[in-house]
């Protein structure tokens, strides 16, 4: 097997608070190897979007990683990045969507604009060579070129949310991390999405973190998936284990309370 | 059926240049029902927050009207306007903009209470404020203290549908409450609104991409695409007998885990799926049944 693009060892983050710290992420190894796309499913408030921040090396305090906690990136303590490392770091090696991403780009510059920005912090590169890389970007995306002369509101929800897609492949990562990309969009729109991203994902060969709450979608898309609970990833495995022989008693019944589309309703009781 | 305490009557809302309109609500018909649920879904885009700004007050029908017990709204009655404001409460799509950063979440719940229940004492405001924190699933303790911004996502969402809570409404418009909530404290919701909605006779409009939930919660459903409600009617025969296109591929999009998507049967679908969005966006003004509450707007052939 070849070397994982990420690799996370004993991760350990606190939030830092004035009377009492929070440890957030308890403990946490698992490795995501090239290609792969890795699920990572947990109740909200379990520390999901703090692990992806921590490796986007995004995180801020008054979130702090403990000494000891090791994030690798093809190899590359992401931990122990400089300023200069870390500007070469993000997007080229690692480049995040983030949870609500449909409203993360900047209302006053046009599409074109925020491609020739993200294009231009890697090096030199021409307005026309910008508008061609981007064109060919959104094409991945399934999105018409007239696109890069709108601004943001002009566009739909999904639009938006795949725009932000293509502006995060724009410089090739290893690793695309997705905080759970699709939670405000319809089914249909969804399943594009994120059928897009595994044909490309296949096409190009990066590997996708991919941040849900939604398991049954997850099993869909999923090579393997980690289930985290309070802070502990308690169960990874691949995803038809997971689906149909969980092994842990909590990804048990997770499955259990999730409603169903069709037959006989009855009522459910939250898991905890 | 119970009668009606909230109806929209032909209510059409329209954005945009006069050369270009869209049409976010186009003819929109529904009436909500004392300890019933309906259920909303449809295309993003297509005028589910549209419907629930309407009945909210925020945006005025270009045509049509809205009727509160029977009486149309709006002829400038300052009481009635009142009663309405207070009987009808709405839990927000994005509980990062809903929720003040300078506040505490005790805060948050303390002013509805204020505002809405004048009799309660201090001591009984607390205990309310405890119940609503124990009701969303949350450790009142240890959330009460907080600010907006030191919960998580999920949490923060509870935290609104504990404000809209608060002052015991008589409908609540929920646009997609449980949206960034994992399945086990959305089940807690879910639950909890059935529960509310039965013991307080609440009417409900619930509005949802997770269809399952819908099944779960609703007694009726509609499904909207481009302004239009293309299909409606009892929940379960909506869902077990799809009969308009657009309602058909979204229960083919529903997360299945059986399902993975390299399927190749996924192809075909995708393949109609511009063709159907095109079709549906079509003005219909036609009605079809297909059985008893059961109604849809017929597909132009092709
Ligand atoms: N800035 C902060 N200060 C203090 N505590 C925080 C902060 N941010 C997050 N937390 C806490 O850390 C825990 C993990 O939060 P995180 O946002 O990682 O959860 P999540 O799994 O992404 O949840 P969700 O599914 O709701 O997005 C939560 O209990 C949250 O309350
Ligand atoms: N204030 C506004 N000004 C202009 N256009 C608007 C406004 N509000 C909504 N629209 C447009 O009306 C249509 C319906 O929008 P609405 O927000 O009601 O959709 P929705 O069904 O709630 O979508 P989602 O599922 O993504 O939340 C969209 O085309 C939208 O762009
Ligand atoms: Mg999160
Ligand atoms: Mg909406």
């Amino acid at each position: 097997m070849s070397d994982p693009v990420l690799s996370v060892r004993n991760l350990n983050i606190d939030y830092i608070g004035a009377e009492t710290n929070f440890h957030a992420v308890k403990n946490v190894s698992f490795d995501i190897a090239p290609g792969e796309f890795f699920g990572l499913a947990g109740e909200s408030g379990c520390g999901k979007s703090t692990i992806a921040f921590a490796v986007s090396r995004l995180h801020r305090p008054p979130a702090l990683i403990r000494t000891g906690s090791e994030i690798l990136v093809s190899g590359r303590d992401v931990l122990g990045l400089n300023d200069a490392d870390l500007r070469k770091f993000r997007w080229r090696e690692v480049a995040m969507v983030f949870q609500s991403a449909m409203n993360s780009l900047n209302p006053v510059l046009t599409i074109e604009a925020q491609f020739y920005d993200v294009l231009r912090a890697h090096g030199p590169i021409s307005r026309a060579e910008a508008r061609a890389r981007a064109t060919e970007l959104l094409k991945l995306v399934d999105i018409a070129p007239e696109r890069l002369d709108n601004y943001p509101h002009q566009c739909s929800g999904g639009m938006r949310q795949r725009i932000v897609i293509a502006i995060c492949l724009a410089l090739n990562p290893k690793l695309l991390i997705m905080d759970e990309p699709t939670t405000a969009l319809d089914v249909v729109v969804q399943r594009e999405i994120l059928q897009r991203i595994d044909v490309l994902r296949k096409r190009l060969g990066f590997s996708v973190l991919f941040i849900t709450h939604d398991l049954g979608l997850m099993v869909q898309v999923s090579d393997r998936i980690g289930i985290m609970l309070e802070g502990e990833l308690v169960e990874v495995n691949d995803a038809q284990t997971i689906y149909r022989h969980p092994q842990h008693p909590y990804t048990q019944r997770l499955w259990a309370s999730m409603p169903k589309l069709h037959g006989e309703q009855t009522r459910r009781e939250p898991v905890l | 059926m119970s009668d009606a305490i909230l109806t929209l009557d032909n209510v059409t809302k329209v954005f945009g240049r006069a050369d270009k309109p869209v049409y976010a609500a186009r003819a929109v018909s529904f009436a909500l029902h004392p300890g019933r649920t309906l259920a909303l879904v449809g295309e993003s885009g297509s005028g589910k927050t549209t419907a629930a700004r309407l009945i909210m007050r925020e945006y005025t029908p270009d045509e049509g009207q809205l009727l509160f017990r029977g009486v149309p709204l709006g002829k400038g009655d300052a009481r009635a306007l009142r009663n309405y404001r207070s009987s009808v409460q709405m839990v927000f799509q994005d509980p990062f903009a809903s929720l003040n950063p300078t506040h505490t979440i005790r805060y948050h719940l303390e002013r509805p209470l204020k505002l809405h229940q004048k009799g309660l004492t201090s001591a009984q405001r607390q205990a309310a404020i405890v119940e609503l924190l124990e009701r969303v699933k949350l450790d009142p303790k240890l959330i009460m203290p907080k600010f907006p911004h030191e919960l998580s996502g999920g949490q923060r969402q509870r935290i609104s549908i504990a404000r809209a809570l608060a002052v015991n409404p008589q409908v609540i418009v929920a646009d997609e409450p449980t949206s960034m909530l994992d399945v086990s404290v959305r089940q807690g919701i879910l639950n909890l609104l059935n529960d509310m909605k039965a013991e307080l006779k609440l009417a409900l409009l619930y509005i949802t991409h997770d269809i399952a939930t819908a099944r779960y919660v609703a007694d009726d459903i509609m499904v909207m695409y481009a302004g239009q409600i293309v299909e409606w009617g009892a929940v379960n025969k909506v869902l077990d007998d799809p009969q308009h296109p657009y309602t058909r591929l979204l229960l083919s999009a529903v997360p299945d885990p059986d399902r993975r998507f390299d399927d190749v049967r996924f192809a075909d679908e995708l393949g109609r799926v511009e063709e159907i969005r095109t079709l549906s966006a079509r003005p219909q003004p036609e009605t079809a049944q297909a059985g008893e509450n059961h109604f849809y707007r017929p597909f132009p052939a092709v």
